[in-house]
Formats: C-alpha cells, sequence, structure tokens
C-alpha cells in the first residue's frame, strides 16, 4: 500500500498541523479497545442467560413435572445469592491481597457455630445473630491478616496458599475440638412456605436470598461510592502507585481481609437454618465459593454476584440432570468447562 | 528543602548507593542524570521511603525523612512519580487524581487542587471519567503527575517523565515540569534524555554507579565535555 504524498515527497500529516504541545495527538490506542471489551462482556452475559434459558426450558420438556423444575430454578436462584455473597468476599479479597483464601469457608462455618450459640443459649432469632457474628468476623479477619498472613506478602504464592489451608485446617479441627462432631441446626421460629411460580419457597430461603443481595449491594456502593471503597480498589490496581499517594496499604490490607471475612460471616449466619451444621461444613461452601470466582473473573466482585447466582441455578439443574449424583457433579463440569473455555472468567480480562 | 548526606542504600544486602550526597532547595530545578543502572530510580526510592537506608541521613523541610514511612512523607510534601507511573489503571481518571489527595483535608482544598490540575492538563478534564488503564502513554504520564499534584507537594520527585513520549510530547511535560515549579514546587528531575534535562535545570548531578560524579549549574554540566561524551553521546 502507497500512501499519499505531498508535493515535495514526504508523507502527509494525517491530522494537518498539530501545535508542538498538543496532548491530543497522542491518540489513546486502548480506549477502543475498552469499549470492545465492555460489548464482549454484554455478549457473554447474553450467551450465558440465552444457555441458562435453554437448560431450564429443556428441563421442562424432559421432566413430566414443571413444577419440580421450577422448584429447581427458585431454590438455585435463592441460594445462589447466598453464593454469590460468600463468593464476593473471596473475590475481594484475591483482588486486592492476591492470595486465595482457602481458610474463606472455615470463616463461614465458624459464622454457623456463632450462630447455633446465640440460637441455641440465648434463644435469639437466627438472623439477629447478623448482629453479633458480622462485627465478630470482622474483627477475626482483622486479627488473622494482621497476625499471621500480613507476615506472607511478598513471599511466593505457594507460601500463602499453605498457610491459608493451614489455617482452615486449623479452624475446623478447632470446631471439632470445641463443638465435638455432631450435626446441629438451627431452626427458624415460624419458618413456613410461599409460593413463587408454583414452586414452594421457604421463607428462611427468601430472606437469606433478600439479605444477601442487601449486603452484596452495600459492598458494591462501598467499593465504588466511598473513598475507603476508592482506595482499596486502587491498592488492588497498584501497590507502589497507592504507597506514593500516602495511602497505608498494611491498613487496607487489613481491612479488605476483613470485609471479606465479614461477607463470609454474613453468609454463615444467613444459610444457618438451611444446612446440617458441622465443623466441616464450610468445605463445602470454600469448593463453591473458588468455582464462582473463577467463573466471575478473579477479583471482580459484581461478576461474583452473577457467577454465585449461576452455580446455585446449576447445582439444582444439575440434580434434575443427573438425578442420583452429587449435586456439585454439574457445578465441576461447568468450571472445567470455564476453564477450557474461558480460564479468565466470564468478566475477567485477559490477564 | 531535600538533603541527602552520606546516603547508603540498596536491595537485600546489595548495596547501590555509595554516600551520595545531594541537595535541592526550595524553587530549584535539580536534574539526576547518569547512565542505565547507575542508581537513580534507587535513590528516589530511598527518598520515599520505598527501601531502607542503610547509613547516612535524609532530610526534608528541616526534619529527619530516612525511617519515615511513604504515607507520612506525602503528608509532609514530599511526592514522587516513579518511573512506571503506577496509575490505577482500572480507575477512572478521576478517581486517580482524588486518590492523589489521600493525605490532604477533605474539602474545598481537593476542588481547588482538581481545578488546578485541569488548568495545567486539560486533556485531563476532558477525560475526566475514562479509566486510566485506556490512555495512552503521554496522557498515562501527565495523569501520573497530576495525580501528585494534588497531593499538594512541596518537592516533586519525577523519574524519566518522559520515557517513551515522542519529542514533541517531551516538550509538553517537560514544559508542564516548568509552570510546576513557578508555582513554587521545587522538582528533583530524574532522566534518560540528559541533554533537555540538565538544560532546564538549576543545577544538576550526575550519578556513577551509586554516587556523585560530578554537579553544578545544570547548563554548565550539559556543556561539559566529560558529561557530553559519556551521557550525551556527542
Ligand atoms: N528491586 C531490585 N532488586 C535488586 N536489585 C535492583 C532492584 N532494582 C534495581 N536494582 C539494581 O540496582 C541498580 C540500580 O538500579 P536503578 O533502577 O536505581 O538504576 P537507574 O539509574 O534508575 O537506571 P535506569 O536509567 O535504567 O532507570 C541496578 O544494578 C539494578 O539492577
Ligand atoms: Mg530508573
Amino acid at each position: 500500500m502507497t500512501r499519499p504524498t505531498t508535493a515535495h515527497g514526504a508523507p502527509a500529516e494525517d491530522g494537518g498541523a498539530v501545535t508542538a504541545a498538543d496532548p491530543a495527538t497522542d491518540t489513546p490506542v486502548a480506549a477502543t479497545g475498552g469499549r470492545a471489551w465492555w460489548r464482549g462482556a454484554v455478549g457473554r452475559t447474553a450467551l450465558v442467560l440465552l444457555l441458562a434459558v435453554l437448560a431450564v426450558a429443556l428441563a421442562y420438556w424432559r421432566s413430566g413435572s414443571g413444577v419440580v423444575v421450577s422448584q429447581a430454578v427458585v431454590t438455585g436462584i435463592l441460594i445462589g445469592g447466598v453464593y454469590g455473597l460468600v463468593a464476593m468476599g473471596l473475590t475481594l479479597i484475591f483482588g486486592v491481597l492476591d492470595i486465595v483464601n482457602f481458610a474463606h469457608g472455615a470463616f463461614l462455618a465458624v459464622a454457623l457455630y456463632v450462630t447455633v450459640e446465640m440460637t441455641g443459649r440465648f434463644g435469639v432469632h437466627p438472623y439477629l445473630a447478623l448482629l453479633v457474628a458480622v462485627p465478630v468476623m470482622f474483627l477475626l479477619g482483622a486479627a488473622v491478616q494482621r497476625g499471621i498472613l500480613s507476615f506472607s506478602i511478598g513471599q511466593p504464592l505457594e507460601n500463602q496458599l499453605l498457610i491459608t489451608l493451614g489455617l482452615a485446617l486449623l479452624i475446623d479441627n478447632l470446631l471439632l475440638l470445641v463443638f465435638g462432631p455432631n450435626p446441629r441446626s438451627v431452626a427458624l421460629p415460624g419458618d413456613s412456605g410461599v409460593e413463587i411460580l408454583g414452586a414452594v419457597a421457604t421463607v428462611s430461603r427468601l430472606l437469606a436470598f433478600g439479605v444477601a443481595l442487601v449486603l452484596a449491594a452495600l459492598l458494591y456502593l462501598l467499593l465504588q461510592r466511598t473513598r475507603l471503597g476508592t482506595a482499596i480498589r486502587a491498592v488492588a490496581a497498584n501497590d507502589t502507585g497507592a504507597q506514593l499517594v500516602g495511602i497505608d496499604t498494611r491498613r487496607i490490607y487489613m481491612l479488605t481481609f476483613a470485609i471479606g471475612t465479614a461477607c463470609a460471616g454474613a453468609a454463615g449466619v444467613l444459610v444457618s437454618p438451611l444446612v446440617t451444621i458441622e465443623p466441616t461444613t464450610g468445605e463445602l461452601f470454600n469448593i463453591i465459593a473458588f468455582v464462582v470466582v473463577v467463573l466471575g473473573g478473579m477479583g471482580n466482585v459484581v461478576g461474583a454476584l452473577v457467577g454465585g447466582l449461576l452455580i446455585g441455578l446449576t447445582e439444582q439443574l444439575g440434580a434434575l440432570y443427573l438425578p442420583g449424583q452429587s449435586p456439585l457433579l454439574a457445578v465441576f463440569v461447568v468450571f472445567v468447562l470455564v476453564l477450557f473455555l474461558r480460564p479468565q472468567g466470564l468478566f475477567g480480562s485477559k490477564a | 528543602m531535600l538533603v541527602l548526606d552520606g546516603l547508603c542504600a540498596g536491595y537485600h544486602g546489595l548495596q547501590i548507593l555509595h554516600e551520595l550526597d545531594l541537595r535541592v532547595d526550595a524553587g530549584e530545578i535539580v536534574a539526576l542524570v547518569g547512565a542505565n543502572g547507575a542508581g537513580k530510580t534507587t535513590t528516589l526510592r530511598a527518598v520515599s521511603g520505598l527501601i531502607r537506608s542503610s547509613s547516612g541521613s535524609i532530610t526534608f523541610d528541616g526534619r529527619r525523612a530516612d525511617g519515615v514511612r511513604t504515607a507520612e512523607l506525602v503528608a509532609r510534601g514530599l511526592v514522587q512519580v516513579p518511573e512506571e507511573r503506577a496509575l490505577f489503571g482500572p480507575l477512572t481518571v478521576e478517581e486517580n487524581l482524588r486518590m492523589g489527595s489521600w493525605t490532604q483535608r477533605r474539602g474545598g482544598n481537593e476542588e481547588a487542587a482538581l481545578a488546578e490540575v485541569f488548568d495545567l492538563f486539560p486533556i485531563l478534564a476532558e477525560r475526566r471519567r475514562q479509566a486510566a488503564e485506556t490512555f495512552s502513554g503521554g496522557q498515562q504520564q501527565m495523569l501520573a503527575i497530576g495525580r501528585a499534584l494534588m497531593a499538594r507537594p512541596k518537592l516533586l520527585m519525577l523519574d524519566e517523565p518522559s520515557t517513551g513520549l515522542s519529542p514533541k510530547l517531551t516538550w509538553a511535560v517537560l514544559d508542564a515540569v516548568r509552570t510546576i515549579r513557578d508555582r513554587g514546587v521545587a522538582v528533583l528531575l530524574v532522566e534518560q534524555n540528559a541533554a533537555q534535562a540538565l538544560r532546564m535545570a538549576d543545577r544538576a548531578y550526575v550519578l556513577e554507579s551509586g554516587s556523585c560524579a560530578l554537579s553544578g549549574p545544570g547548563p554548565e554540566l550539559a556543556d561539559d565535555d566529560r558529561v557530553r561524551a559519556a551521557y550525551l553521546g556527542l
């Protein structure tokens, strides 16, 4: 291809004359890239929604009774909101501190036992336990980060993985030691069924879903709209830059870990009436949250919420498609597919 | 304003700076030049408290500055624009700038500082809602300088602000540096493009293997045969 030339034979300046100090001539290459990413994200969301609708439609068509499918969809979305909240905490910690916290589920289990004790001993309404469990888990998270994890900052990733893994084992065994191996449960006083789309949802599930969404929205607003939240995102984006504007990054690490742990704590209280409570109950949530975080894009808080809803749905529909198998099987199939097709997750950018 | 006295610093026991003496007075542009690996960036890191000095002293604004946390130094008015710019990529231009005033008391001050930065770099005002990572090299450098100015520095340290910029943009950035000095901010300027930096500097230091090889008025060094041979490739 030949470029048009001027009478003097020199290549013509495309933009005409520019003043020496005009910064606009230095064109932003990546601006269109950002818009393209956005379009891609919308496209992928549409595709995933389409797949979900297809899966639901297929389930209706296959099964004789629509009620079973409606029940799976409603239950899946409701529990998915809680998965989303757990995963938001995990993904936030990953985004800011660059560690995969394998003790996240164990923290959730601690909150379960806090709820058991408060309802059992003091007869408190389970959801009132939020007022105690969330601050307690926040403080526990802060203490663990400052007391244990802060010493591994800058160390190889394997060290940090081993530390959080060890922490998970430690917490599991402490719970076993203190509360014993017997399964416990929490009853929600006045729990009853509500009919949605022909399916029945218990009030406890509806409340768990609603409160999880409210907390997720609060976390989102904290991150997007407050000065502290902006600082947290700044540390996640560039550590050195954050230090150089005078942000005390150690304090942000501690706060972020505490906030993430508080999310796990809140989720623990919310699911307490829905699960059988054992010292290892947290591990199931840990696995699911990890899958959700990868699905939503590591470090992406909104992606974690969407991913949570999708995984909740997958789990329940999977039980329909693959009767008699563990509900986790379908979750893992989705996980492997995501790792294979889009390892950076639905909303992650290439990293 | 800034005085380094026999400063020694390095990484993990590897000493890079050897008894470095350096001074920046109020209202000055001081250039720090030297070959790749001479220790220019290391000097700025040590002054900003990103790495610990092993001996010697750093004084800023009449008070000890070594062993002080970066955040505290920024609050005192010692601010650095690092070599890699270290912007907050996914955050918007305005969020990047507002984070720059993290150590300042909130209120009207921040808005006034923002207006000053927008006045210096109008492009930042036009693109205030755009993510920093979508900026070109030149725009990123302006944003990095703007973010540093939001902290109301008394001394601004710039590490190779012209890296990766066209000659035209380099002039634009160096012009801005002069404007910043005229607004009363002292400047410590590290540059690879030593010729331009030396000509605009009031005084300059030539760094060689972690200590000061030459120093003097900038334009004088720019004409010094030894400097021309070693660093300007003339
Ligand atoms: N993080 C680090 N760990 C170990 N050594 C380092 C580190 N950073 C720099 N060095 C070494 O310190 C010496 C001085 O590096 P420095 O970055 O200060 O040079 P510079 O003068 O800024 O060079 P340039 O012009 O290339 O930016 C080099 O030998 C370099 O290899
Ligand atoms: Mg350097």
